[in-house]
């Protein structure tokens, strides 16, 4: 009996002891954080994707490992990521890095909109940058301390569309949408007005699955777009989008080749072995950060402006990846590249201005 | 000359007790020995040194006069012990020869030489008398078909050293005779027996010589034949012994529970008690007499309000009660002591305070508009604790670390207390000592005197026609029969048991 | 037999505090071997939750929805019942708080942030009541059942505000500040934390839970049969009355935690494509706090303080975020290896007392 309290006591003391060891060093540690508070810091935080999603958060921290590299910036100290393992998170994981004095601390993707839109607030000082959101404050001005990062999908879908209206041989052509929102309403616009621009008796087919992680639907919706006669499909869809590509797979398994253009990052490797990418829109989002990272370093932090990063910026585009796309394509995407970049193509980005540009058409 | 088993000065202490103190023990080669004690004597600590599942503080074993180290139980069976435990370990879906061959199977070419294990199991089962067929799996013969299973396992091993940890608490009355009978055949055979047990009768029936034990320490070892058992009761308790009788006048009063036509189902939907007809008066001791599975427990289940009738009726004190809540039952002045005590009498995990007021929790004075009234819990608890001599450290001690005789106690004080018109008492005294008995017993006889209405459910027949008024007996889900005690005796008893109707009496 | 008690009782209070301190040490040595500071790294939580403000309310705020899950399981558990669904029933509770702020903004505060509240622990009890139904009438066993409503609770909250309650951002709009438990009082007091005042609410369950359990004569019934179902049926209980009834108030705590996320921490609710993990934790929590209304506060405080200390940990000590994870998840595996070892002690030591 004795024995066993005895225990428990030795085994507090060790906590303890180890508790006010770590307590004794602080002061070490407090220093070294004061001395590296005169040199630029750039953070992020991650959503719970997690900084290795081969996608969004990736792609971010590449940006900000670009940036470091470029200026001399140590990763871990000068860049940094802290990760969230639930949507809680969001809010601690960018308070630390405002209280530790990042010189710009980005929250990555649009869940984190409110946590950003609060703690600008109650840290007017900070500079904080979101992506694919823009944070407001009560009447809906944006914050001044908040970059809003943003991109002009419906210009690079554009493009794939122009190389989807060249490449269909039936004339017909799908969009499967994640879930009907503004954002998801740009790509679709953008790319039915790249598919008419080309190829005016082009047919699309759209339809939204609902969701962003729901395969099954993805390819319950490629199902019938294909069986209806379209050869290639554009997957808008995050998640969904794989069910697009199970089924142009299996498809093409038994000889019927089809198509899908793929989303966000050069999907050409969801498309092996089968090879049923045909191109992919891709968003630069590390590319974004870099730029923003570059400007707040240089004092002219965007804050309070909606950036938009389109062609021009190189912050939309096709996929690096070509093989599949014929010449002639090609060449279009690059005329109409130059188009939109000097303006005198306006690619619509909701339904609304999709009419107008269709009228413009005939 | 050397015994078969000596264990000299044995000391075992567990933490917190003493379990074997300074305990000697001599078995003579060719006898059955009795290690007799009360429940939580430690003779089951001091055969599980012998069996190696202990190791002794102190003291030394010698088996056929040679020393002994045992170290684990494949010691034990090397030198020729053998243990038939109280709780089978038997395999339901195999054998008799599949359990009495696994972990020592005779094999041919390195193939499991199953022929040859039914030849041994067959061999041996005749020798001793046992009466097994190999070939039926365990789940389909009686208890007392698997502990002669078990009495094999042990001969199969070589043992000539057997050990019965208190073999005649699962069978019925036939069966213990039947059990003698092959223990004092495997004596004759050369076999020496050490039998665990708190029964007074079965000593005298079968043992040679015995050794008492009381609260780890040794009292005595003494030849049956010069002893008596007032003597060994008052030996084993510690103080002289009252057997209690029930010799308050027969003087029925108002009928209590009558059922009438009552058939019952069991969980296989099979009927198991048929066109029952039974009463209870005021004032008397119904003892129920039968072999065990024949509707007993199913006919206080239905009286009870668990167990669906299917038909017929019971009344309590003129109500009807037919398929009514169990609630409802209890309210209308039903008292019972649940055959199963641990799992169907108490809440093992509640305090002996708790389990005092199982049924009555929600009533005044123990609750009021939903709230528990914890200080008048208490107090009746300490009150019940001494007036039925719970031996509990405090009202606040979990039933689970009581002994079986004070849990038993507790449901008794329980039940009686809240003053029941019938109390229905089931196996009220199984596996207790003898202390215990003789005060639940003085306890139902009180009941008795009380003007309440007892019926009483018991496989020992004892006990049954010392504590009846009117015995009937059950067979095959009917009472076949009324008997007086005072005009039978246990030979008649067991014939009606077995079925046979007296000339022409009706039940 | 005195002495006996009283070891287990010290036994069983043993077991959670040796767990968590190997679970710590064990974490310890996963951190130096992959080359990480583990001293720093605990100072760094230690630090953050006990000195800095901000982390300090954070913590508090975590814990809230944690005890309440806990105290969901921990409910169900003392009465035999193993609530596997208070993530659907914490999801059920969060939607309809929110949704019953949103449809019914216009009331005033007194009696809209209430009924929001009340809306969640509504929501919670009809998911814990669905499964105690199919328990006491067909014998369904509550696991599965609770399994299975944990996804219905997924699917069909994500549903209905994808098509009735949907803004930009893929949730919920926000609550109207009449039914917000957010305050800034206490997000000042703490450096601007999420700190809200359902920690009143967390309170008032936990002292619920002890008073229903032990004062009551429901809790005295439900605790009966809990341990021993055919002893309170024998005693004239009604079993399957008191198995719908304990699983129901367990959703009820449930869905209270729900209901803090939704009014209090986030004052909406996101489509959900998996489930927020809080009501899985709360076992965990029931667990190591014995199952008990203190314990499960303690134990709440030690896992909300991991997970908000372990941010700070990332941040400060460069250790990766998900070995907090890893030590939580050990302290678990300890505190279920400890109950093995317990059992096998109690086992030696019945057998010599016989």
């Amino acid at each position: 009996m004795l024995k066993k309290r005895i225990a428990v006591l030795v085994a507090f003391v060790v906590v303890l002891a180890s508790v006010l060891a770590g307590c004794g060093n602080s002061s070490k540690s407090g220093n070294s954080s004061t001395t590296t508070k005169s040199t630029f810091k750039a953070g992020m935080v991650t959503d719970t994707g997690g900084v290795d999603d081969k996608s969004f958060n990736q792609s971010s921290w590449e940006g900000l490992k670009t940036y470091a590299k470029d200026n001399n910036l140590k990763v871990g100290t000068g860049v940094k990521y802290l990760q969230s393992t639930q949507a809680s998170d969001y809010s601690p994981n960018l308070n630390t890095l405002v209280h530790q004095n990042f010189n710009v601390v980005y929250g990555i993707g649009f869940l984190m909109q409110s946590d950003i839109q609060k703690i600008a607030q109650q840290n007017p000082k900070a500079h904080l940058g979101i992506v694919d959101a823009v944070a407001v404050d009560k009447n809906n001005k944006p914050l001044k301390n908040v970059a809003n990062i943003t991109f002009k999908e419906e210009q690079g879908s554009f493009l794939v569309g122009v190389v989807a209206g060249l490449t269909t041989k039936t004339n017909k052509i799908g969009f499967v949408g994640g879930i009907n929102s503004a954002l998801i309403k740009k790509f679709e616009n953008g790319f039915k007005a790249g598919v008419k621009a080309v190829n005016p008796k082009a047919d699309v087919y759209v339809q939204y699955a609902g969701a962003f992680n729901a395969p099954d639907k993805g390819r319950a919706i490629a199902q019938t777009f294909y069986t209806k006669g379209a050869d290639i499909i554009y997957a808008a869809a995050g998640d969904t989008g794989n069910g697009v590509f199970t089924e142009a797979k299996n498809r093409t398994k038994d000889g019927k080749k089809v198509w899908v253009i793929g989303v966000d990052r050069d999907q050409h490797d969801q498309g092996l072995p089968e090879n049923v990418t045909l191109t992919s829109m891709v968003k630069r989002v590390d590319k974004a950060i870099y730029d923003v990272t570059k400007m707040t370093k240089e004092g002219k932090f965007p804050g309070g402006k909606v950036l938009q990063f389109g062609l021009d910026q190189n912050g939309v585009g096709i996929a690096p990846t070509t093989e599949n796309v014929s010449k002639k394509a090609l060449d279009a995407v690059n005329t109409y590249k130059k188009k939109i970049v000097d303006g005198s193509i306006k690619v619509p980005t909701t339904d609304k201005e999709y009419k107008a540009y269709l009228a413009n058409l005939k | 000359m050397s015994y078969a088993i000596e264990m000299r000065h044995i000391r075992k202490e567990f933490p917190g007790i003493v379990a074997n103190d300074d305990i000697t023990l001599q078995v003579e080669e060719g006898e059955i020995h009795a290690l007799f004690g009360e429940n939580g004597a430690g003779k089951s600590t001091l055969m599980n040194v012998l069996f190696g599942l202990y190791q002794p503080d102190k003291g030394e074993i010698y088996v056929h006069g040679e020393k002994a180290v045992i170290n684990d139980p494949n010691d034990a069976t090397r030198l020729g012990i053998g243990m038939v435990h109280q709780h089978f370990m038997l395999i339901d879906k195999f054998t008799v020869a599949e359990n009495i061959i696994l972990g020592r199977e005779p094999k041919k070419h390195g193939m499991l030489d199953m022929a040859k294990a039914v030849k041994i199991v067959k061999e041996l089962s005749e020798k001793y008398g046992l009466d097994v067929d190999p070939n039926q799996k365990i789940e389909d013969i009686t208890v007392g078909m698997q502990q002669r299973v078990e009495i094999l396992k042990t001969l199969y091993r070589g043992s000539d050293i057997l050990i019965f940890d208190e073999p005649t608490a699962v069978l019925t009355p036939i069966e213990i005779q039947e059990l003698i009978a092959i223990m004092k055949r495997l004596v004759k055979e050369g076999k020496s027996i050490i039998l665990i047990t708190h029964k007074l009768k079965e000593i005298f029936e079968c043992c040679d010589r015995c050794t008492v034990i009381r609260r780890g320490k040794n009292i005595d070892s003494m030849a049956i034949s010069e002893t008596n058992p007032t003597d060994l009761a008052s030996m084993m308790v510690g103080r002289k012994v009252h057997v209690q009788i029930n010799d308050a006048p027969y003087e029925p009063k108002e009928k209590v529970l009558e059922v009438s036509h009552l058939s019952v189902l069991d969980q296989r939907k099979v009927s198991v008690v048929n066109d029952l007809n039974l009463t209870v008066h005021g004032g008397e001791i119904l003892g129920i007499a039968g072999v065990d599975g024949n509707g007993q427990t199913e006919l206080i289940e239905a009286i009870a309000g668990l167990r669906k009738v299917k038909d017929g009726s019971i009344k309590v004190d003129g109500q009807d009660l037919t398929n009514q809540r169990t609630r409802k039952i209890i309210e209308a002045g039903l008292g019972y002591i649940p055959e199963d005590r641990q799992k169907h009498g108490l809440v093992l995990d509640f305090s002996v305070g708790e389990n005092m007021v199982l049924q009555t929790y929600y009533k005044k004075p123990y609750a009021q508009s939903g709230f528990l009234k914890n200080k008048v819990i208490t107090k009746k608890a300490k009150q019940l604790i001494q007036e039925f001599d719970v031996r509990t450290p405090s009202e606040k001690t979990l039933a689970r670390s009581l002994s079986g005789g004070n849990q038993q106690k507790v449901i008794v004080a329980r039940e009686v207390d809240r003053s029941p018109k019938l109390l229905i008492a089931a196996q009220p005294t199984r596996g207790l000592d003898i202390g215990a008995i003789e005060f639940i017993h003085g306890k139902l006889i009180e009941e008795k005197k009380k003007g309440k209405a007892v019926l009483l459910i018991s496989f020992e027949l004892d006990e049954i026609l010392h504590l009846s008024d009117r015995i009937a007996v059950i067979y095959e889900g009917r009472i076949i029969d009324i008997v007086n005690p005072k005009e039978t005796n246990e030979n008649e008893l067991g014939l009606l048991m077995a079925g046979r109707r007296k000339g022409g009496a009706e039940a | 037999m005195i002495k006996l008690v009283k070891k287990i009782n010290w036994m069983t209070l043993l077991v959670p505090v040796i767990s968590v301190i190997l679970g710590l040490l064990c974490g310890a040595v996963i951190m130096l071997v992959i080359g990480y500071n583990p001293i720093l790294a605990y100072q760094s939580i230690v630090e953050s939750i006990f000195l800095q403000p901000y982390y300090t309310g954070e913590t508090i705020r975590a814990m809230i929805p944690l005890v309440l899950a806990g105290l969901a399981v921990a409910f169900a558990f003392r009465t035999g019942l193993f609530n596997i669904g208070v993530e659907g029933q914490l999801m059920a509770g969060w939607l309809a708080s929110v949704a019953c702020a949103i449809v019914f903004g216009h009331l005033p505060r007194v009696i809209l942030l209430p009924l929001s509240v009340l809306a969640g622990g509504a929501a919670g009890a009809l998911w814990g009541y669905i499964p105690g139904l199919l328990k006491a009438k067909f014998k369904v066993h509550e696991v599965i059942s609770t399994i299975m409503m944990n996804y219905i609770a997924l699917y069909t909250t994500a549903y209905i505000i994808k098509n009735f309650l949907y803004t930009e951002g893929e949730r919920t709009p926000t609550i109207p500040a009449a039914a917000s438990l957010a305050s800034p009082f206490l997000a000042n007091l703490t450096q601007g934390s999420r700190l809200h005042w359902g920690f009143i609410v967390a309170i008032i369950a936990v002292v619920a839970m002890w008073f229903i359990l032990w004062k009551t004569t429901k809790g005295y019934e439900l605790r009966a049969v809990g341990f021993s179902p055919d002893a309170s049926q024998y005693a004239g209980m009604n079993v399957s009355r008191n198995i719908i009834l304990s699983l129901t108030i367990s959703g009820i705590f449930a869905g209270l935690g729900g209901a803090m996320e939704g009014l209090g921490t986030y004052q909406y609710m996101t489509i959900n494509s998996t489930f927020t993990g809080i009501g899985f934790n709360g076992i965990a929590v029931a667990l190591l706090g014995l199952n008990t209304p203190i314990g499960v506060v303690l134990s709440g405080a030690l896992f909300a303080g991991l997970q908000t200390g372990g941010l700070t940990m990332q941040s400060n000590a460069g250790v990766p975020v998900e070995l907090i994870q890893i030590i939580i998840a050990l302290i678990i595996f300890f505190v279920g290896s400890g109950y093995v070892i317990k059992w096998a002690m109690g086992r030696l030591t019945r057998k010599g007392h016989k």
